[in-house]
């Protein structure tokens, strides 16, 4: 068996996936990079995108993260995520409506605050269709 | 001679409470355990962003570096988010806070600092509106609805740094309950902002070598501190409200507990005067039955 590395997948509320893998591919925010066994160590925050896990040469999971950290070791591998979901399970037109609503709650509120928050929640949902789109 | 009937109203009234005090105690102990899962599984997230950040701090000149860690340099205003719950019978679940809270507030005022305050749950509102009603510049409030999400606890923490980013003060403080057993919970305050840096020694296990190793930065050390330091605020804070809500439950569980054990003893008690005052009147009865036939 090929050699893997420890990747952490991990939220605010819980651990998501906790397995050993041969390579990920992170969206970092200064582009995709992928981690294989003894990669550098690294740290670096991450931009809102999709999560590859690869296994045998093929991709095995999607998962979709709006942002976040990483840090890399030459055994491990821990993404600190602000929101994971599975690729396979974005419902498009529900995350479409939600994201209406949420405009129409921003047109509404005046507090800054607020404000800024709502308007990262839209811009990661549109971030989320849009991987969704790509993947098809 | 108390009245029969008098007893067994307060009898009944008492066995009702006891129903109440049980069952309470039932649906904490519940919701105790959900909370402790809750708490559990929040775990790691804290762990690696403590990592991360013990990691990136290392290599920050001290004094320099974003707000959020290298504070105002000054040390003249502060906030107190005051943590409780929403709802009381929990014994001194809530009035430990704000007591250990007032304490601090007299002690700031008396060394002439400025002090402001947010509360989280209502009870806290509720009892430092009396005395500091002045200095309370927001609650939040309905918080444990169902169990506490990540987003409340961002929610406190976009409050806390936009007012710490328009200078509004220097430091902030939490206090909350963290919860050690259902018995205990122990008052805690925690020093929110500037942000507290964990020692590395004393840390052996594999987070504490590797946080010793080189790292890579993207973009860079800079760059990654102030994204993670507004996150770390808010994870803190999210830590400190499941603690409190564990705690919570753990008080009521205890305190709701001792209450239907004393429901239990006063019905003991009530019954045997009940019983005592029955066989009084009986024989009170029987005696003037007796001496009403020995007078014929």
């Amino acid at each position: 068996m090929a050699e893997t590395t420890q990747f952490e997948l991990v939220s605010p509320e819980r651990l998501v996936l906790s397995r050993d893998v041969e390579m990920v591919v992170i969206p970092g925010s200064e582009g995709y990079f992928g981690v294989l066994p003894r990669h550098s160590p690294m740290l670096t925050t991450l931009m809102p995108g999709v999560i590859d896990i690869h296994e045998g040469g093929s991709i095995v999971d999607r998962i979709f993260v709006a942002g976040g950290f990483a840090e890399v070791t030459e055994d491990r591998c821990t993404v600190l995520a602000e929101g994971a979901t599975p690729l396979a399970e974005v419902d498009v037109s529900a995350t479409e409506k939600t994201i209406s609503d949420t405009k129409e709650i921003l047109k509404d509120t005046s507090d800054a605050v607020e404000q800024e928050k709502l308007q990262e929640k839209i811009s990661n949902m549109e971030a989320m269709l849009a991987a969704k789109r790509l993947v098809g | 001679m108390p009245n029969l009937k008098d007893l067994k109203v307060r009898i009944n009234s008492v066995k009702s409470t006891q129903k109440i005090t049980s069952a309470m105690k039932m649906v904490a102990a519940a919701k105790l355990r959900r909370a402790q899962d809750a708490a559990e599984q929040a775990r790691p997230y804290a762990k690696s962003m403590e990592r991360m950040i013990v990691t990136l701090a290392g290599n920050v000149v001290p004094g320099s570096g974003p707000k959020l860690l290298s504070g105002t340099g000054k040390d003249e205003s502060y906030l107190i988010v005051v943590a409780t719950a929403d709802r009381g019978l929990c014994g001194g679940f809530n009035s430990n806070i704000v007591r250990a809270a007032r304490r601090k507030i007299t002690e700031l005022e008396n060394a002439g600092k400025k002090v402001a305050l947010l509360t989280v749950g209502r009870k806290a509102k509720d009892q430092l509106r009396r005395t500091h009603s002045k200095l309370i510049v927001k609650s939040v409030e309905n918080l444990a609805r169902t169990t506490i999400g990540f987003e409340q606890a961002d929610t406190i923490a976009r409050e806390l740094i936009h007012r710490f980013d328009e200078g509004e003060f220097d430091t902030c403080l939490m206090f909350y309950n963290r919860f050690q057993s259902a018995m205990t919970q122990i008052v805690t305050e925690q020093q929110l902002i500037p942000a507290k840096v964990p020692e590395l020694s004393g840390d052996e296990d594999k987070g504490g070598a590797s946080a010793k190793a080189l790292y890579e930065y993207e973009p860079d050390e800079e760059g990654i501190l102030s994204a993670l330091l507004p996150r770390n605020v808010a994870t803190q804070v999210f830590t400190a409200l499941l603690e409190n809500s564990a705690s919570e439950h753990g008080a009521r569980m205890t305190a709701m507990d001792s209450a239907t054990r004393n429901a239990g003893e006063m019905i003991d008690k009530l019954t045997l005067t009940y019983n005592r005052t029955r066989q009084a009147y009986i024989t009170k009865e029987l005696i003037e039955i007796i001496s009403g036939a020995e007078a014929l």
